[in-house]
């Protein structure tokens, strides 16, 4: 393979502390490498910005509710399809874009990795067909365990090593990452039409709490020695007054060490962590607690967390969530899916607009960036929009753009219909913090690779890593002074280099790259038990047969298989 | 010794029920017998051995008569008449598998065509209300554990989905409705005493097409409010015994058909259907599931919405973006309009189920049919390309009627030289490329390498 | 003049007819479950003909000929059932109220009694609306 040598750029790797040092990247056999030889093809990257390829440690891109919402929604591709290009597939739509879209644009911005934030088991086929059909962007996928019938009867004995075997066993039977929690007992009550909205609330028949299932899960996932830890939706998402909720579910984390051998150092991410930091006993007083959950998470070197930032356009929801989907239906009266999933889980999709007009919109706005701007370790505080739900990932940019510019910030509050109220209801107006590229890099590059246990493959620009380097138009020392201008260069990236191959060059596409799918494979010694509990269950409860249930290997044509040993 | 294959998948109706059991012959070659299928199910396994299948591409002759042909003839022949149209028409997916529905994607956008699959002429309808309104469902074993009513609007399991009844939603003891049948309450709304309203405890014996005013009926006694005597022929007491049910109801799944989709109201029926389950949310839980007609007709609208965000009637002709206008780029508008001039018929059965007076307009323009079998779309196609039985001879992943993704797998070689649908698809578009000189778009399915290397022999 | 009545005609899906399409649609078994029309006995009665008669069935848009039965899953007086596939679509209206869907069920047709009418082939349906029939079976 061709070696590459990115000449002259202002590199920021926060893995190697280098802060804007002008340098150069070698790339040779996909990796980086310590330099390249005569021949190598010279990229000049002088006065540019020049980062390891993004990281998306959360976002809903494939599976069964994504699509799900591509199908409810065709009004989401009027008018909001880029047309295709010669040599490529059509790209379709914008809050939920197709495979191919999804896989381009994350290239175009730079992106090597994305995590699929929740993939019904069941439905672990279909999140592996979409997967293989989006190109370029390595992609794994997180299974969620939080409201599985096996989980729920290993946790409520107290069963940790059950819980430990079942869930390497469907790691491996779903070709998954780790360990997702949504609304955990929430989601089995709403097959009942019920919730559990706090920590206590019993899971109706099962008589575990979520308190109950989420410890026992922190405590699976570090007996497993997983290389992502527990990755967490907490109870109550979305109403006011959750932060307390939120900061219960937290703690919960108090004094446990994360055991694993990939360098990760949290034991619980906190997701969407705009979604679970509010105030007010009701929409009318509806107010920002960002400052109680990140004092909190500052204080805390186990917990990491992502934004779920608010990027005010018109998008689509959806989440395991499924008594919030229909919560949040009841609120905007818009069209409704659901879908449960036996044994498993639920999901539901509503479309939704977070509208500049609306003041509890803007104060969300508000919230997902003060996260990021209270925060005092960026490499615990991660960019995500929660793709599709605060927003399209298509839309990272312009959150770079919010965090970076104070004067940007002052101009969306000043475009609400009701600033006054805004600004009375957050802090946002009185912070002027303005992240810098470092710290920009620290939130998409370094910290997320880390959290997710992949240091080795991403996240810097390291000798060994893979050859994932991305350049911005972005000149540090003279960033320009309209926001607009800065969103674009990062939009669409001057160059990205994807495992050694330019696949972007001036923002467009150059080819298919070569994409992987990572999944885990814990080993745990044998257990019979277990293995009759998945017997019998899929016997008598599921309607799905066992050998048809595993995801075949063909579906899943690029695997990068992490191996986990489990100590007995 | 014969071989017993366990957990196949059956490909006939959209239950795709996966717990057939399945013995072949020691040679693999005959499929001796069939277990737990219905005897529809049964009669496809036994059908794929038996003499008289097709083995060869066959081209109509100026005579009439069919000659035998290469595939290689036959993907030229199909290569030319998709890339000579100018808005080609594909059509079917009832019967193939989702490696063959992503395949047809990359043809379909060379070609410039309108792709679009058997839920135009089913369950098209649902897809309309579903986009006004949203689907709020489950899967099928959410039924069998929780659900205490269940109510069949407008289908006929009996005789469609033959174990559905069994499997998912009438008899099957769950693991909350441990008494199966007897912790159901059964509801069937239907204009004939069919089989299904034998089995249900209570039968509102609807007037045909007026599914609609007693959807609001149940409406608005739910709501509480008065209605009339007797609406859309159905007394006012059997309605409120029917609500009432509901009311008391801990889980309700509502099941619905051609009785909705292909009568006046079409979407406005499944439309106010839809709304009735959110009104139910209201109070209890309730769920709402298409009763899909094919093993994998859930398949085309999830490969196609993931590829194009829709899932059918989707006009790919601008060659920039694709488009979807029900009515107008659906396959009866767009044959009845004389709208196309091309026609492939994939895994399905026009010529039988299309109205005659569409199949005619078709007709008048080069026709190809791709099916394992001699069916009417079959006998009326310039060319017939035989291919693999999915389900029998071939294995894939299946949507069930809950999108519930299935892998079915294969019990017996296809006939010497047959392939598969994925394959034939794969090599058309290798043609077309060929023929365009043009690079072949990112494929990096394991069928393709297969494909390629063929065309490179 | 034979008799003749005004009917409601709906075209759904039956066993039988599953089962003989995977048998083959030009099987004697597709021909038998597929070429009848499911009537009320009075409805049979007012036409004035014996059960297991064939009639001609006329919509909107075309006519067929098939054996009319009484049907086995009841049917009200009025309305009448041909189970879908070929005999049904040679009188199925295209029209789709734009939504893509034929007028599969809930359409106006004329049955007369056609005693000494010849049912067509399913082959001979096919083909021959297409031009292609050339008198085989």
């Amino acid at each position: 393979m061709a070696e590459l040598l990115i000449k002259n750029g202002s590199v920021f790797d926060p893995t190697r502390s280098i802060n804007g040092d002008v340098m150069d990247v070698a790339i040779r056999d996909g990796r980086i490498v310590e330099s390249a030889g005569p021949n190598a093809k010279v990229i000049d990257a002088s006065g540019k910005t020049v980062m390891s390829g993004g990281v998306d440690i959360h976002a809903h891109v494939a599976g069964p509710k994504v699509n799900a919402g591509r199908t409810m929604r065709p009004e989401d591709k009027l008018f909001k399809s880029q047309a295709a290009a010669g040599g490529y597939r059509m790209e379709m739509g914008f809050s939920i874009p197709s495979t191919f879209r999804t896989g381009y644009d994350y290239a175009r911005m730079g992106y090597a990795f994305v995590m699929e934030a929740a993939m019904p088991p069941l439905h672990s086929p279909h999140v592996h067909e979409e997967i293989h059909d989006t190109p370029i962007v390595d992609e794994a996928a997180l299974p969620v365990f939080g409201n599985n019938w096996f989980v729920l009867e290993y946790l409520k004995r107290g069963e940790i090593e059950n819980a430990a075997a079942y869930i390497a066993w469907l790691l491996k039977a779903s070709k998954g990452y780790g360990i997702k929690v949504v609304n955990p007992g929430g989601t089995e009550a709403w097959g009942w039409g019920l919730n559990c909205l706090t920590l206590d609330d019993a899971v109706p028949y099962f008589q575990i709490t979520p308190k109950e299932i989420v410890s026992g899960l922190i405590e699976t996932n570090e007996a497993l020695g997983l290389p992502h830890s527990v990755h967490i939706h907490q109870n109550d998402l979305g109403n006011p007054g959750n932060y307390r909720t939120t900061i219960d579910t937290l703690r919960l984390a108090e004094g446990v060490t994360a055991k694993n051998r990939f360098g990760r150092e949290q034991v619980i991410h906190s997701t969407h962590l705009q979604f679970h930091a509010y105030g007010g006993d009701g929409w009318g007083n509806f107010e920002s607690k960002a400052r109680e959950v990140v004092d909190y998470v500052n204080g805390q070197k186990n917990v990491t967390f992502d934004l779920g930032a608010v990027t005010l356009d018109e998008t689509t929801t959806m989440t395991a969530d499924g008594p919030f989907e229909h919560h949040l239906n009841g609120l905007n009266h818009l069209k409704w899916t659901n879908v449960d999933v036996e044994l498993e889980t639920a999901a539901g999709v509503v479309p939704y607009v977070y509208s500049p007009s609306i003041r509890v919109c803007g104060i969300q706005w508000a919230i997902g960036l003060e996260l990021a701007l209270l925060c005092k370790d960026m490499d615990r505080c991660f960019i995500s929009t929660d793709h599709p739900n605060a927003g399209p990932f298509t839309r990272y940019p312009r959150i770079y753009t919010w965090l970076m510019s104070r004067k940007f910030r002052d101009e969306t509050i000043g475009s609400f219909k009701y600033s006054d109220k805004v600004v009375a209801a957050t802090e946002i107006a009185g912070l002027d913090r303005e992240i810098s590229l470092y710290e920009i890099a620290q939130m998409t590059r370094s910290g997320p690779a880390k959290a997710l246990g992949l240091k080795d493959l991403y996240g810097g620009l390291s000798p060994g890593q893979d050859g994932n380097v991305v350049i911005y138009d972005i000149d540090p020392a003279n960033l320009p002074s309209d926001p607009s201008k800065l969103e674009a260069a990062f939009q669409r990236a001057a160059w990205f280099i994807k495992t050694g191959e330019v696949v972007v060059k001036d923002g467009e596409i150059m080819n298919h790259g070569n994409k992987r799918t990572l999944w885990v494979r814990a080993n745990v010694p044998e257990n019979p038990q277990v293995k009759r509990d998945i017997h019998d269950k899929f016997i008598k409860d599921y309607t799905v047969g066992l050998q048809n249930y595993e995801v075949r290997d063909y579906l899943a044509p690029n695997p990068y298989v992490i191996e986990v040993e489990m100590e007995a | 010794m014969p071989v017993t294959h366990t957990q196949v998948g059956c490909p006939y109706c959209g239950a795709s029920c996966d717990d057939l059991e399945v013995v072949v012959s020691d040679d693999g070659k005959e499929i001796l017998e069939v277990r737990n299928a219905c005897a529809i199910g049964n009669e496809i396994f036994h059908h794929a051995t038996k003499p008289g299948r097709v083995t060869r591409p066959r081209l109509r002759q100026e005579d009439g008569t069919h000659k035998e042909i290469s595939y290689d003839e036959a993907v030229d022949y199909a290569a030319k008449v998709m890339i000579e149209a100018k808005k080609p028409l594909i059509y079917g997916f009832g019967s193939t598998n989702c490696e063959a529905m992503a395949a047809i994607g990359r043809v379909a956008e060379k070609g410039g065509a309108v792709l679009d699959n058997c839920a135009s002429i089913c369950h098209g309808p649902s897809f309309l209300a579903i986009f006004d309104n949203g689907y709020p469902s489950c899967t099928l074993g959410e039924v069998k554990n929780r659900a205490d009513v269940v109510l069949f609007w407008g289908c006929n399991p009996m005789h469609a989905h033959p174990r559905h009844a069994s499997r998912y939603s009438v008899f099957p003891r769950g693991f909350f409705t441990r008494r199966g049948h007897k912790n159901r309450f059964v509801i069937c709304i239907d204009p004939r005493e069919t089989d299904t309203a034998k089995i249900s405890n209570l039968h509102l014996m609807v007037n045909q097409g007026h599914d609609y005013d007693l959807f609001n009926a149940f409406r608005t006694a739910l709501r509480g409010h008065e209605i009339p005597e007797e609406v859309a022929g159905v007394p006012r007491e059997q309605i409120l015994e029917g609500v009432d049910a509901m009311k008391k109801a801990r889980f309700i799944s509502i099941f619905y058909g051609m009785g909705l989709c292909h009568t006046d109201g079409r979407n406005h029926n499944v439309d106010i259907a839809i709304s009735l389950t959110r009104d139910l949310n209201a109070i209890t839980k309730a769920t709402i599931m298409a009763m899909r007609g094919h093993y994998n007709i859930a398949g085309p609208g999830q490969v196609w919405s993931w590829s194009y965000g829709f899932p059918y009637c989707i006009d790919l002709s601008k060659g920039s973006v694709a488009h979807m206008n029900p009515g107008d780029t659906s396959s009866i508008d767009l044959a009845m309009r004389n709208d196309c001039d091309a026609f492939f018929n994939i895994g399905t059965d026009a010529g039988a189920h299309f109205p005659i007076e569409a199949v005619k307009k078709l007709r008048k323009h080069p026709w190809i049919t791709i099916d394992p079998n001699i069916c009417m779309a079959s006998e009326i196609a310039d060319l017939h390309i035989p291919v693999a039985v999915v389900g029998v001879e071939e294995g894939g992943v299946v949507y069930r009627m809950d999108n519930v993704p299935i892998q079915f797998k294969k019990v017996i070689e296809p006939p010497e030289g047959v392939i598969s649908d994925e394959e034939l698809f794969n090599r058309i578009y290798m043609r077309m490329c060929e023929l365009t000189e043009t690079e072949p778009v990112w494929i990096h399915h394991p069928a393709l390498d297969v494909a390629k290397a063929v065309t490179e022999e | 003049m034979n008799n003749s009545i005004q009917l409601n005609l709906i075209t759904q899906r039956a066993i039988e007819e599953g089962v003989a399409m995977e048998k083959g649609k030009t099987t004697p078994e597709y021909f038998e479950a597929c070429s009848i029309i499911e009537m009320n006995p009075e409805d049979i009665k007012q036409l004035g003909i014996y059960r297991n008669t064939n009639v001609r069935v006329t919509s909107e848009c075309g006519s067929v000929v098939v054996k009319a039965v009484v049907a086995g899953q009841y049917c009200p007086p009025g309305l009448a059932h041909i189970r879908q596939g070929v005999w049904a679509n040679q009188v199925v209206p295209p029209r789709t109220q734009s939504t893509g869907v034929p007028q599969y069920s809930g359409f106006p047709v004329t049955v007369e009694a056609a005693p000494g009418d010849r049912i067509k082939s399913a082959l001979e349906c096919v083909q021959g609306a297409c031009g292609l029939w050339n008198g085989g079976t």
